[in-house]
Parts: structure tokens; sequence; C-alpha cells
């Protein structure tokens, strides 16, 4: 019962919001909705203290064909509950009941609080029936119902052209991965009969040997398991941003701050690493598709960190960082560390939920200004978002001292960094190395984000500036519970997640092959790799240091030495351009062009020439005729057919 | 039998044409007239859907064969048989649920009323009629009579072009049946002249020595029968199962399946124009601009279900040879409808022809669960139609509000809808999630079963018809977002105002259909799947046969050979 009180809470709430907030009123829907999240948040963290493993049943979904015959699909509506859920159901409903409270603030004077809160919890619910199917299909449903409230909520200021656009990319970019994801999802049940989760499993590695002998899928003569993985790893590149799929994320910031923290921060972009994480077990067996998230993943970390270096708008360079962060959770999964991997999806969740927020508590003291070029000694003016995005920015970059304290980020990401070095994958040393240069790129640009907002002189519009306040409560307490989150996530879950404890606490939930010791090994990396991103944090750190306080006048004088480089990055290495060019206008011009000459002049031509050469004449001349004319043409179609059958029926079969 | 022994099925199909008999008496001189009719009119479609529902409460999908079955002679030594399975069912329950809405959505009719009444009320039982039907030849005068109501439904209330529209739709859809009846009338000389057929009959007669029927060539369930027995040659005393398969070339065109493969493209000739599919598909469009509300709401979500429910009915179980033949012709009709109508969809400038498109595009699911001529391919085939008759009645209802609203259907005329139309706008919304097949709507179980069942015939063709789903969402929010969002330019629209009573009140069944089904699809597969389990087995049957004579076949050559 207490899976469906999480679970179909956020959902009653969701329904009740968007059909009778008039009745009911704005505050009624928000209260109620940030109530039932809040409980599920409740109920979230004393399942994950009581750690059951379990499934439970809710209802029949689709079957296709006789029960438990060959053949037969069968897809249940049902949860599955163990450590890899009871981690998420903590992040998710966690981070949206923050997220619920803050938007009393933010959204204050929005004149559809309703509807917002309504795809708030809409989008609870769906995130939550993804991280607790059992089965392939309702995860799937879970996936795309996230893409929904995610097209919903980015969208939310319809009459903006622009927010419009970035809804229907993210939706439709999705979409591409999801093309992949559902193709995994048709082989997975062509291969084993089933689409859940344990028996898949279970059958993985029998199925993989008899089914090679059958000549693989697509008739590549590839391994089946690896196509399959190929396939689902698509749709977690689509979800979760990575390289070729990441377009639509940093458009995805035209929506609410609010948004941005929960969906595409901390919980719906990292449903692809869960993904990976949830399928170790097929993953194991497809050696090369590791090979390729690992690139994919490293690659991602390193992009989108050097585009964050350059962008102005706070909430996009926090969105370039989401994306590289996502690599870093990827990578980790790659090289085989999927607690590392998870471990960082945790602590991300918070520490990056924070600046989201933070960003957003600027925004809303600085009247929806989002340029940074337009802030600067904010400090003074907003202190307490200062501090707590302070403290944000420490997590991320993994400030520690060593060996004794460190923030969020220093464990997770620096676990993800040693595993990275230990393992076995053929691409491991190119994510270590990638690893710690993008956590040099990282530090440079958190750093520069706080210092050219919070430090230095006020730039831009000085009436906005002489107006900036600080934020409500509603919206301070978020920043608070989530800076708590930010410092200690890290030291607090270290051992259970990644260290001597971990086997106890993710149990069955994740697999490891039997060659694969990287969580064992990388505990054991040589001294230097595990002092390799702490070094990389300070020198990040000194470079925002020299290039925003000590020397300001350093990041003008690179840009006009190289224009060409700094055009690139700003133009975030023209990947939309591109995509334009080779997708989004050819398909126009081929949909254009099938329309008039496809179906208008040959289809159409042809047949008509041929068969109905007389037509046109025919109806210019009936066109003449008034509508009484039809009914005469019918009685002769009636008259017409009644003969032909009379005409049969004696004559023909006598 | 069931405990409803008398003629439900016969009182059923033609309630709405004695309603339509009845309605001919109403006088339409004015407008409390004109409501009258109105109002009778939607009291016999609301009689006859509870007729449905009392045939529901006694309807067992685990019973093998035809149920309600009724029979009687006719004109001429034909037979009068009725009578449904689980894959009819679904469809006239279908059409009962559908019709009232249909009536309701045309409130606005103000010409003719009478007429339009009377024509939509026959259409019902033409429409009912299609799917009792167990008398091939019967089947064939419910199918092509009810192009004559959707004819006049075009071309009398129609737009600006509605009678080279509603030409277009009758030619086609005529040209295309009339190979259809040269094969029926082929089929019912030679299996009434076959020897099985003869011993069919005695055997008949002796396990029933009262009865006064007999068996007659034309019967649905004898020709099915014809096409899974044994026959011998008299000529060459060769054996072969069903319709001759065996292969001969004509006019240099090799016909694997022979005969079969004959009967097999004169029956595909008609259902493909319904369905209808790339490249015949191009009736549809015009048909669907050019006509009222009503009549778009019905060819999409019934009419256009006929073509599909024939090739379930007669191509698949009478020629599984000849259909595993041309299985993979299909299945490239099937990909490119899917391709090249939803890029056309994506150009589209008027709202109608966008959703025609994309039903095109949404039938080549179905053709492709069809032929993959599994269980999956076959339960997403069927489910994918019911669902369709559904969500694209919701959205040519939908298209009709604003059109009676601004009397123009040009997408570049609306934006910003849901500043005025809130409810309007979250009903479009929730019809464009259900049609690009998001899971949790009707749209996803069809088209994902679809692809499964696809798949498992090749792979490749699955990878090519997936990508529709990139496709269909383009054009769908591209749509949405032209209509519903941004900024309202349109000076003319400053005033409109939302969904109507009674609007909603169509809408929201439709609504509630996509959702339920989506969320509990059992609710229909339960009610087909037996009847698809059977079919399946069928084919797989008379696969496995064709291959054992191939073999034999093989086999025969192979001695030939090595005795000379």
């Amino acid at each position: 019962m207490i899976y469906q009180l999480i679970v179909f809470g956020p959902l009653v709430g969701a329904l009740v919001a968007g059909l009778f907030t008039r009745s009911i009123g704005d505050r009624a829907a928000q209260v109620l909705t940030t109530s039932l999240v809040a409980m599920a948040a409740l109920l979230s963290w004393w399942v994950f203290l009581q750690a059951p493993t379990e499934t439970v049943e809710i209802a029949r979904w689709i079957q296709s064909g006789p029960d438990q015959t060959e053949g037969s699909l069968l897809v249940n509506w049902s949860f599955k509950i163990d450590a890899l859920t009871r981690t998420m159901l903590i992040v998710v409903t966690s981070v949206s009941a923050l997220v619920h409270l803050y938007s009393f603030g933010y959204m204050d004077e929005d004149p559809h609080k309703g509807r917002f809160f309504a795809y708030l919890s809409l989008f609870t619910f769906a995130m939550l029936m993804l991280v607790t199917a059992d089965n392939f299909l309702q995860m799937f449903f879970g996936w795309e119902g996230v893409g929904l409230a995610s097209y919903l909520l980015i969208g939310f200021w319809w009459k903006k052209p622009t927010a419009n656009a970035a809804a229907i990319k993210a939706f439709v970019v999705n979409r591409v991965g999801d093309f992949g994801y559902a193709l995994g999802i048709v082989a997975i049940f062509l291969m084993f009969d089933t689409l859940d989760f344990a028996e898949v499993f279970e059958q993985a590695k029998a199925k993989q040997a008899a089914t090679m002998e059958a000549g693989g899928l697509f008739g590549l003569g590839v391994d089946p398991i690896t196509v399959i993985c190929f396939l689902l790893f698509i749709g977690a590149m689509g979800k979760s941003a990575q390289l070729f799929l990441h377009t639509w994320l940093p458009d995805a910031m035209e929506g609410p701050t609010p948004v941005s923290a929960l969906i595409h921060a901390a919980t719906m972009v990292t449903a692809g690493v869960f993904l990976v994480c949830r399928c170790s077990p097929l993953f194991e067996l497809a050696p090369s598709a590791l090979h390729f998230v690992t690139i994919i993943g490293a690659t991602t970390a390193l992009f989108a960190a050097t585009i964050g270096l350059v962008q102005h708008d706070i909430k996009r360079v926090i969105a370039y960082s989401t994306c590289s962060q996502l690599g870093y959770m990827f990578f980790a999964a790659g090289v085989g560390a999927y607690e590392a991997a998870m471990f960082h999806l945790l602590t991300h969740a918070f520490f990056k939920a924070l600046l989201f927020l933070g960003a957003g508590s600027v925004i809303h003291a600085m009247h929806h200004e989002q340029d940074m070029r337009n802030y600067g000694g904010l400090l003074k003016k907003i202190p307490l978002t200062g501090w707590t995005m302070f403290i944000g920015t420490l997590a991320i970059t993994g400030a520690a001292i060593p060996g004794v304290f460190g923030l969020a980020g220093y464990y997770s990401k620096d676990m993800i960094i040693e595993a990275a070095f230990a393992s076995h994958n053929g691409a491991h040393m190119y994510a270590f190395w990638i690893g710690v240069i993008a956590a040099v790129l990282t530090s440079f640009y958190s750093w520069r984000l706080w210092f050219k907002t919070f430090l230095g002189k006020p730039r831009g519009d000085m009436a906005t500036h002489s107006h900036a306040h600080e934020s409500p409560l509603v919206m301070m307490i978020p920043l608070y519970v989530l800076s708590i989150g930010a410092v200690l996530a890290g030291v607090v879950f270290y051992d259970q997640f990644v260290h001597e404890g971990a086997k106890a606490f993710w149990g069955e939930a994740i697999v490891h092959g039997d060659k694969n010791h990287v969580l064992h090994d990388a505990h054991g990396v040589p001294k230097w790799v595990k002092l390799a991103p702490f070094a990389a944090m300070l020198l990040g750190l000194a470079g925002a240091v020299l290039f925003y306080i000590l020397a300001p006048g350093i990041p003008n004088a690179l840009a006009r030495r190289h224009p060409g480089l700094l055009a690139f990055l700003e133009n975030k290495w023209y990947f939309d351009e591109l995509y334009n060019f080779i997708f989004v206008r050819p398909a126009r011009w081929i949909g254009r062009t099938l329309w008039r000459r496809g179906d208008g002049a040959m289809i159409d031509g042809a047949i008509n020439g041929v068969a109905m050469g007389a037509a046109p004449a025919v109806s210019a001349a009936v066109r003449k005729a008034q509508s009484g004319f039809i009914f005469r043409y019918a009685s002769v179609m009636i008259f017409g057919i009644v003969a032909l059958v009379t005409w049969i029926v004696l004559g023909g079969l006598g | 039998m069931d405990g409803l022994d008398y003629r439900w099925l016969t009182f059923l199909t033609f309630l709405p044409l004695v309603g339509a008999g009845l309605t001919l008496l109403f006088s339409e001189r004015n407008e409390s007239d004109q409501l009258q009719i109105k109002r009778f009119a939607l009291g016999v479609t609301v009689i006859t859907f509870l007729t449905s529902l009392i045939l529901l409460a006694y309807f067992d999908p685990s019973k093998e064969g035809y149920q309600f079955v009724e029979e009687s002679k006719w004109v001429a030594g034909l037979t009068y048989k009725l009578g449904v399975d689980g894959l009819s069912f679904p469809f006239v329950l279908l059409t009962t649920f559908l019709t009232p809405l249909v009536i309701l959505a045309s409130w606005s009719v103000t010409s003719r009323v009478k007429e339009y009444m009377i024509a939509f009320l026959a259409l019902e039982t033409l429409m009912i009629g299609v799917f009792v039907s167990l008398d091939i030849v019967l089947f064939y005068l419910f199918f092509e009579g009810g192009l004559i109501p959707m004819f006049l439904i075009i071309g009398v209330w129609g737009g600006k072009d509605r009678v080279y529209a509603s030409f277009k739709f009758f030619l086609y859809t005529l040209l295309g049946s009339v190979l259809m009846l040269v094969a029926m009338l082929w089929m019912i000389s030679t299996v009434g002249d076959s020897a099985w057929f003869k011993t069919f009959v005695d055997a008949y007669k002796a396990a029933n020595p009262d009865a006064t029927l007999l068996p007659v060539a034309s019967d649905i369930t004898v020709l099915t029968e014809y096409a899974s027995a044994a026959h011998k040659d008299p000529a060459t005393g060769q054996s072969f199962i069903g319709f001759d398969p065996r292969s001969f070339s004509f006019l240099g065109i090799y016909l694997p399946a022979g005969v079969q493969s004959l009967l097999w493209l004169a029956f595909f000739a008609s259902f493909a124009v319904k369905m209808p599919m790339w490249p015949v598909h191009t009736w549809l469009p015009d048909a669907h601009v050019q006509a009222p509300t009503a009549g778009s709401m019905v060819l999409a979500a019934i009419l256009l279900k006929m073509g599909g429910y024939g090739l379930l009915r007669f191509s698949l179980p009478m020629f599984p040879q000849a259909s595993a033949d041309f299985a993979n012709f299909v299945f490239v009709l099937s990909v490119v409808a899917i391709i090249y109508t939803s890029l056309v969809a994506l150009a589209q400038e008027d709202m109608k022809k966008l959703i025609a498109y994309s039903s095109v595009a949404h039938m080549g699911y179905v053709t492709l669960g069809i032929f993959a001529g599994n269980q999956q391919g076959i339960d997403g085939a069927v489910f994918q139609m019911i669902s369709h008759g559904f969500i694209s009645a919701g959205l040519f209802m939908l298209v009709g509000v604003i059109y009676e609203r601004a009397h123009t259907r040009e997408i570049s005329a609306f934006g910003g809808l849901a500043e005025r139309m809130p409810i309007y706008a979250a009903l479009l919304m929730l019809f464009a999630m259900a049609n690009v097949g998001l899971p949790g709507t009707s749209g996803f179980v069809g088209e994902i079963l679809a692809l499964m069942g696809a798949f498992q015939a090749s792979h490749w063709v699955a990878f090519a018809a997936t990508s529709g789903v990139i496709l269909s969402a383009a054009y769908m929010l591209t749509l949405y977002r032209r209509v519903a969002l941004g900024e309202m330019t349109n000076k003319a629209l400053e005033t409109i105002n939302d969904m109507t009573a009674r609007e909603k009140l169509i809408t929201a069944p439709l609504a509630a259909g996509a959702i339920i089904l989506g969320v509990y699809p059992s609710l229909a597969t339960d009610m087909f799947g037996p009847t698809t389990a059977r079919l399946v087995a069928g084919v797989e049957r008379a696969e496995a046969e064709a291959k054992k004579a191939d073999a034999a076949l093989e086999k025969r050559s192979v001695e030939l050979v090595s005795t000379k």
C-alpha cells in the first residue's frame, strides 16, 4: 500500500489541480499537490531506511496471446522495489517536494499556478512510475510520461515562441532516443518472450549463446545482447542529453527555473543513467556497448564543459554543467562502476538542484534578468542565496580537505575518476583523463558563475540592481535543505554506495560480471590518481580567480585573440545549425515535394489519367449542377447496384 | 443458444434503417421540426447502442466460432446469415458507440436535416452489416452499399469542392471493389462445384437430418473451411490445400501461389483502397477536407476499418499462402505509407488534411501487423484500428469545433487558442498525445504490439516503421503549437468561445475511451484475443503445410532428376 501512496499520491494531486483548480482555487491546489508529494517523500525515506526488496503487482496491462503460452506477451502494472528503486525514490520525491515548496514563491505572480503545480505533480508521478517499473514497457510509460511533462513545463509560458520551440525540440529529440528504446523493447521481447526485468536478466546469459547461432538481430551477425544494449542506450542518450542528442537540454531552460531544477537537473535527465544501471546484467554481457557508453559519456563530459565556459545565461551554464555531469555518470557506468554512477546521481541531485534553485532566486531578485553580464556584486544584496550557492559550487567542484572531510561532489566525482583508472574497459584511460580535464573545467565555470554573479561591481541596469531583494522564506527553505544535502550526502552515503557496505546495500539490484572488480580496485589506485581530481579542482579555481578577480581583462583579451574558437564554443559546436541543415530542413522539403509531386502529380495524375480519364470533365459538368443533382446520381447508382446484384443472383450463379 | 435466440443481430443491424424509414414521416418546415428529427435520430442510435450492450452481456469471447448466428433463405438461392466473433464484435460496438456521438456532432446542420439523418442512419445499418455478415454476397452488399450514404454525405453537405471529392471517393473505392466482386463469384462457383463441398453437404445432412437449410458455397464459414481443407485436382490428380495455390506464370508474370495469388490480389485491391494504403490513399485527404465534421468522424473511425477487417476476415484465413508470399510486398507499402505520409503531414496547411495523412500513416501499422501474421502483430492491428476509431473521431471533432467558429481549417489562421479555449486546448493536447502513441493512451498499445509483431517478421521493416514515432511527434506538436499556443494574432478569433456542453459531451467519451484502453487494454484484447489466437494458429498451420508441400515437391523433382 505504501508504494501505491508514494506513486499515485502525486497523480491524484495532478488530476485535482489540473481539473478543479477553478473550483477549489489556486492556494488549495498548491497546498494539496505539495502535501501529497511531501507525503510521498516522507514515505520514500521510510522505505529507503527499511530497505525492503519486493515486487508488488497492481493490475494486468497489455496481454497478447493466451496465458502461459510461447509467443504470448503479458505485461503487468507492477512495482519492483530494490536498492536502485529506493535510491531513486528518495531523490525524486525529495527534490520534487522541495521544488513544489519553492514554486509557492517563485510562481507567486503567475496567473496559472494550478496548472503549473498540476504539471509538476504529473511529472513526479511519471518519474515514479519510471523508477518503480518492474518491466521494460512500464518503464517506457514513465519514460515518455516524463517526456510529456517536460514538454508541458518547458512550454509552460506558451505565449513565448522560444518556449514553444524549445518544448517541441525537447519532445522530438527525445523521441529519437525513444525510437531506439522502443526497438530495444521489441527486440527483447523477441529474444526473451517476456519484458519483465527479473526474467530477462536471469535468462540473459543462456539466451545470448542460443540467439547468436540464429544469426542475431538485424542479420548483422552481431551479438544480440550487444544490439539490445545499444538500442537501449540510444534511449538513454536522448533522455540524458548525451552528445548528439543533447541539443534540447540547453533550450529547455526556457521553462520556469523550478522546472529546470527538478526535471532538467536532478531527476528526469538522470533516467538514462538509471536505465543503464538497471540493465547492468545486460550491459555486463555486452563489452562493446559498455565501451560505447564510456566514450559517449566521457566525450559529453568534456564537450559540454567546454561550452559551459563561455555561456552568459546563468541557467545555460548550469544546463551545460548538468550535461557534463551526466557524462561523468555514464562513463562511470561504462567502466562498470554502476554504484559510483548512482552515487554521483544522488549527490548531483542535491547540489545541482541547489544551484538551479539558487539561480532561480537570483533571477527572481533580478526581475527575470538571466544574463550574467548584468550581474555582479550581488552578494551584498542577496547574501543568503549567495552563500547557499557558494556551498553548491564547493560541492560540485569537489572541494575538500583530503583525507578529512569533503563535500558531496568530492566523494562521488573522485570515485568515478578512480574507477575509470582502475577499470579494464578498453576506453578507461580516455575516460580517466577526460574526467580529470573536465574536473578542471567544471571548477572553472562553476566559480566563474559564482564570481561573476556575486562578486565585483554591479553591471547592467542599476535600477534592477537597486531593487534586488532576497527571496521569501518558502524559496529559501529548499535552498537550506539542499545545502545540507550538498554538504553531507557524500560523506554519509559513501560507505553504503561505493565502499565496504556496497555489497550489502545494492544486493541483487546491480550485477557485476565475473571479471568486473572495478569497485574494489578503485579503492586501491595510486596516490596521484586519488589526488588528481582534487588538484584539477584547485587548478580550475585558481584559473577562475585569475580571470574574474585578479585580472578581469584576460577573458576579453583571449576572446579577441581567438575569435574562431570563441564563436565555435558560443555557438555550441554548431550542432543546432548542423541538425537544421541535415534533418529539419530536408524533412520539410521532402514532405512538400512528396505531397505536391508524389501525391499530386504522380499518384493522382496516374490514377486519374488511367482509371478515370473522364472524371475532370464529369466533375466540371457536375460542379455547375445543384446538389439535388447528386441525388439523381445516387439513385442511378443504387439502381445500378441493385441491377448488378440481381443479375449475379439470377444469371451469374444459376 | 446463449440465452439470446431471436434474431438479435438482425434487430441490431436494421434498427437504424427502420429509424431512417420512420424519419421519412417527419416534415421539415422550421427549426423546431429539425430539432425533432435530430432528437429522433439520436434516440434511434442510442437505442441501437443499448441493444449492442445487451449483446455484449451475452457475448462469450472464449467461445469458438461465431455467436448469435442466424440464418435463413433469401432471394434466389442466396442465404442470409449473420453472426459475430471476437474479431467483428468490437467493431460492431465501435460503430454503435460512435454513431450517437456523430449524430450529436451534427446538431448544427441546418440544410436538409431529414435527408442528412436518413443518410447517417442508413449508413449505420450498412456499417454494422459489414461486420456481422457471414455470407460473402451479403458482405459485399453492405460493404459497397456503405459507399452511397457516404457519397451523399460528402456530396451534399460537404465543402466547396465536395463534388470532386465525393466522386473521387466513390470511384476509387468502387473500382477497387469490382475486382473483389469477380473474385468472390469465382470462389463461390469453384467451391460450389468442388467434390469437397458435396462431401461437406452430405456430412452436414447426415449430422442434421431435419435441417431445412443446407450449407451454401457463399457462406464465409464454408469458404474458410474450404481454404484449410485438402483438395484434389480432378484432371491431374495433384493434391493441394485450400484455394489452388499451385504456382504458374501468366503473361510472363510468375504467380507463386497461382490462383490464390490472383484472388488475394483482387481482395487486396479493394481493401487497400479502403484502408487506405499508399499509393491509393489520395482520395482520403480530399474526402476528409470536403466532408462535414460528422462525415469525417465516421469515415476515419469506422469506414477505414473495413479494409483492415476484410484483410483479417478474408485475405489472411482464406489465402494464407498468398498472404505469406505477398507479406513483403505489403510490408514495403506499409513502411512507405508510414514514412511518406508522415513527411507529407509535416507539410500540410489544412488541419483536416494533416489528420487525414496521419490516418494513412497509422493504418500502415495495421497492415504491417496483419501481415506479420503473428499474435502480437494481429492483436496490434486490431487494437490499433479500435484505438484509431476513438482518436481520429476525437481529432476530427475538435477540428469541427473550431471550423464552426472560424469557418476555416487553415492552420495559419489560428494560434493562441489556449487563452480563450483552455478546455479545447487541453482536449486537443490529449488527442494529439494519443495520436503520437504516448504510453498510457490507446495509441501506444496498438503501435507497440504491431511493431512487436513486425519485428518478429522482419527486423529492418520494424526498424523503418518505428521511425514513424519521431515524425508523428513532429507534425502533431507543430500542429498543436500553431493552433493552440503563441499569441492570438487573428483578430477575428478574439471573441471565440470555449467548447459548449454539447461539444464536450461528444468529445469526453472519446477521450475517456482513448485513456481507458491505454491503461487497461485488456478490455478490448480479452474480447478479440481468443479469436485472433485461433486466426494465428490457422496461419501457422497453413504455413507449415505449405512448407511440407514445397518439400514434397522438391523431393519429387529431385527424384525425377535422379531417375533421369
